[in-house]
């Protein structure tokens, strides 16, 4: 196997250099000057691009490894199997930079361990803190047999996949308090947050969203992939997890109706405001686009059609977060906020740095492969895992 | 028994005697200012002819001590409300959640710290009061204890029905806090938050923090107990069709 980097230089990896070098320099002044320095953040604007983006939302797009984990393992919807790895591994880098992106943002990183020692049950960014450190260790135990297989250990292999459910059913559990209270962090604060987006279902729109996110993830870098390397996935199983997408979008979509009804907020639908549009278009792009496109039969059997859902859910969720946790605050704070060059360069950095290692552990990692295609030549042949084997003849029987 | 300011905007005259005096007592650098900051725990500032103060309200239920997740703040006995640094993570999340926009941090610092009045809790302990109050001239901050300071705020109200709006702002708001203040002009003209809630605010968070250990307990049965079902059912279905083949064997 030749473990030799392609160094072609071509357009895409000048950028990505580009901005390594301005995160870099970026974090070298954060952790030099201090927060002031580097950020756009005030006393009155507490939290920015940081928490909003690199946390907030980044805990979000993860959540497809415990819906499809579930799914596979819990509800046996062993279809499912052949995505389970690549979400896994999504969500764990996930985690891993929502984790770096904390010891970025918090003024002292070097005490990031407190709240396991001095928790405060009351709070809903203890829970977060908590449950993303244990969900983190879940993750890299469900990622594990990956590493293990590369490197040809079949001793804790067995091991770990005979705790799998057990692991499976704590990370859902771990995984439904988080993203839930990532939710409860703003329901402190009925008088800051505009009134579209503050509601006492935040906990519940919060879980819900984040479902639809990580599903339409599976979907988006499925297909950045399959352009990347070729590894197809069966069209159905992306069909499927589309069908999935839309299921819980028109969930989310009665859920929102409901709660602005419970509210009586449509009066606000139309005021001459900042928020006004950016709520619209986090509703348009987000719900109301991708649940017309996935409706299409047409277009949910088609790559390009999912593809354009996915990438809709994707920036519509963003939008949502951003918006609760920067743009819909900015009213009631009364000072304009927008990131400094630092704040965007250390995000786009960790970003990329996310696609890249997904990228070479795509390449060097037993991610994609599953029975239903031979192994690339030149790949290590490795064992299929016991269930991928029980699936086979399970699928050879049923279908 | 919990003590408290009472603030008076009325005869407030804008000297800043108790910013300066603030400053002198946490040892804080720099001259007058004009918002709080990690330099500043109070300011006095101007609406029209009327001058008022900012600090912080001592939350009866303070919403700061509520969302640390370090529990870095405290609300002692003696009502104020105080932080210990060195738990303090630097998350911000107290700045963010505070009703009325007063913890502020040091941005500027490599190892900052959040910052806010604490009530002069050392000089309370040694059976001071609070250094702003000391300095206050005119009797516009005045100390003593919670409920004395609120039963008399209501008889200057009462005493003087033209000079003061029907309203102690602080007694109600948030779940209530620890300095109240008076004045002739609607406080929404000072930039006071003027649409809390009378029931305190981490009850909102509360409501739905509670029902975590339902969803572990829950969540886990429903789940173990769908994996077990289904687990089950698919080893007979295996079971039955190994059978059956086997028969079909056995009869060629
Ligand atoms: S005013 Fe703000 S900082 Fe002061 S006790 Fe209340 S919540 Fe805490
Ligand atoms: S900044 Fe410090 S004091 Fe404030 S909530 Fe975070 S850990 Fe607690």
């Amino acid at each position: 196997m030749d473990f030799k980097l392609p160094f072609k230089i071509t357009f895409w990896k000048v950028v990505l250099l580009l901005i390594w070098l301005a995160g870099l320099v970026a974090l070298i002044v954060r952790f030099t000057q201090g927060l002031g320095a580097s950020t756009h953040l005030s006393d009155k604007f507490p939290w920015g691009l940081w928490i909003g983006f690199d946390v907030v939302s980044g805990v979000g797009l993860s959540a497809g490894a415990f819906t499809i984990a579930a799914a596979v393992y819990v509800f046996h919807v062993k279809r499912f199997y052949p995505i389970l790895r690549p979400t896994i591994l999504t969500a764990f880098l996930g985690y891993l930079l929502v984790i770096v992106g904390l010891l970025v943002d918090v003024g002292r990183p070097d005490r990031i361990y407190n709240p396991l020692f001095m928790g405060n049950i009351h709070s809903a960014l203890f829970e977060v803190a908590m449950c993303v450190m244990f969900y983190t260790t879940v993750l890299f135990f469900e990622f594990s047999p990956i590493l293990f297989e590369r490197l040809g250990w079949s001793g804790p292999k067995r091991w770990i996949t005979r705790v799998t459910v057990p692991l499976v059913i704590l990370g859902v559990i771990l995984s439904t308090m988080h993203q839930s209270s990532l939710g409860s962090l703003f329901l402190i604060i009925p008088q800051k947050l505009y009134t579209f987006w503050y509601t006492a279902s935040l906990p519940l729109l919060f879980y819900v969203s984040a479902i639809a996110a990580g599903c339409a993830m599976i979907i988006f870098e499925s297909h950045l992939s399959f352009r990347a390397f070729g590894h197809r996935l069966k069209a159905d199983v992306l069909a499927d997890i589309g069908r999935v997408l839309l299921v819980v979008l028109v969930l989310y979509a009665l859920l929102k109706a409901y709660d602005f009804y419970g509210r009586g907020v449509w009066s606000a639908f139309f005021l001459p405001r900042m928020e006004t549009w950016l709520f619209w278009l986090e509703i348009l792009i987000g719900v109301i686009a991708p649940i017309i496109l996935l409706s299409i039969r047409k277009v949910r059997l088609s790559t390009g059609g999912l593809y354009a859902a996915a990438v809709c859910t994707i920036t519509g969720f963003l939008l949502n977060r951003l918006n609760i946790s920067t743009t819909g605050l900015m009213a009631s704070s009364g000072v304009h906020y927008f990131p400094s060059w630092m704040e965007l360069a250390i995000t786009l950095a960790l970003v990329s740095t996310g696609f890249f290692i997904f990228a070479m552990a795509a390449r060097y990692l037993p991610i994609f492969e599953h029975p239903h295609e031979p192994s690339h030549a030149g790949k290590p042949e490795v064992g299929f895992p016991e269930e991928v084997l029980e699936i086979e003849t399970f699928s050879a029987g049923s279908g | 028994m919990a003590k408290g300011l009472l603030i008076d905007t009325t005869k407030c005259i804008g000297c800043q005697a108790c910013a300066l005096a603030c400053k002198e007592a946490n040892g804080l650098p720099g001259e007058q200012e004009e918002e709080l900051s990690a330099t500043a725990y109070t300011v006095v500032k101007q609406k029209g002819d009327v001058y008022y103060r900012r600090l912080c309200m001592h939350c009866n239920d303070p919403s700061c001590k509520s969302v640390c997740p370090v529990g870095a703040f405290e609300k002692t006995q003696e009502g104020a409300v105080i932080y210990h640094a060195n738990k303090c993570i630097g998350c911000r999340y107290c700045m963010q959640a505070c009703p009325f926009s007063v913890p502020t941090y040091e941005w500027k610092k490599r190892a900052p710290k959040v910052r806010k009045c604490i009530l002069c809790y050392e000089r309370l302990k040694e059976g001071k009061i609070t250094a702003c109050a000391e300095a206050c001239p005119t009797g516009a901050t005045t100390f003593g204890d919670r409920e004395e300071l609120l039963a008399e705020a209501r008889k200057r109200i009462q005493e003087n029905p033209g000079q003061y709006i029907d309203h102690i702002y602080g007694e109600k708001e948030a779940g209530g806090t620890s300095v109240f203040f008076l004045s002739s002009v609607p406080f929404a003209e000072f930039g006071f938050p003027a649409n809390l809630p009378e029931d305190s605010l981490p009850k909102l968070t509360w409501a739905a923090l509670k029902k975590v250990p339902s969803i572990v307990i829950f969540g886990g049965a429903f789940l173990y107990g769908t994996w077990w079902i289904i687990d089950r059912r698919m080893e007979l279905a295996e079971y039955k069709s190994k059978q059956r083949e086997s028969k079909f064997q056995e009869k060629k």
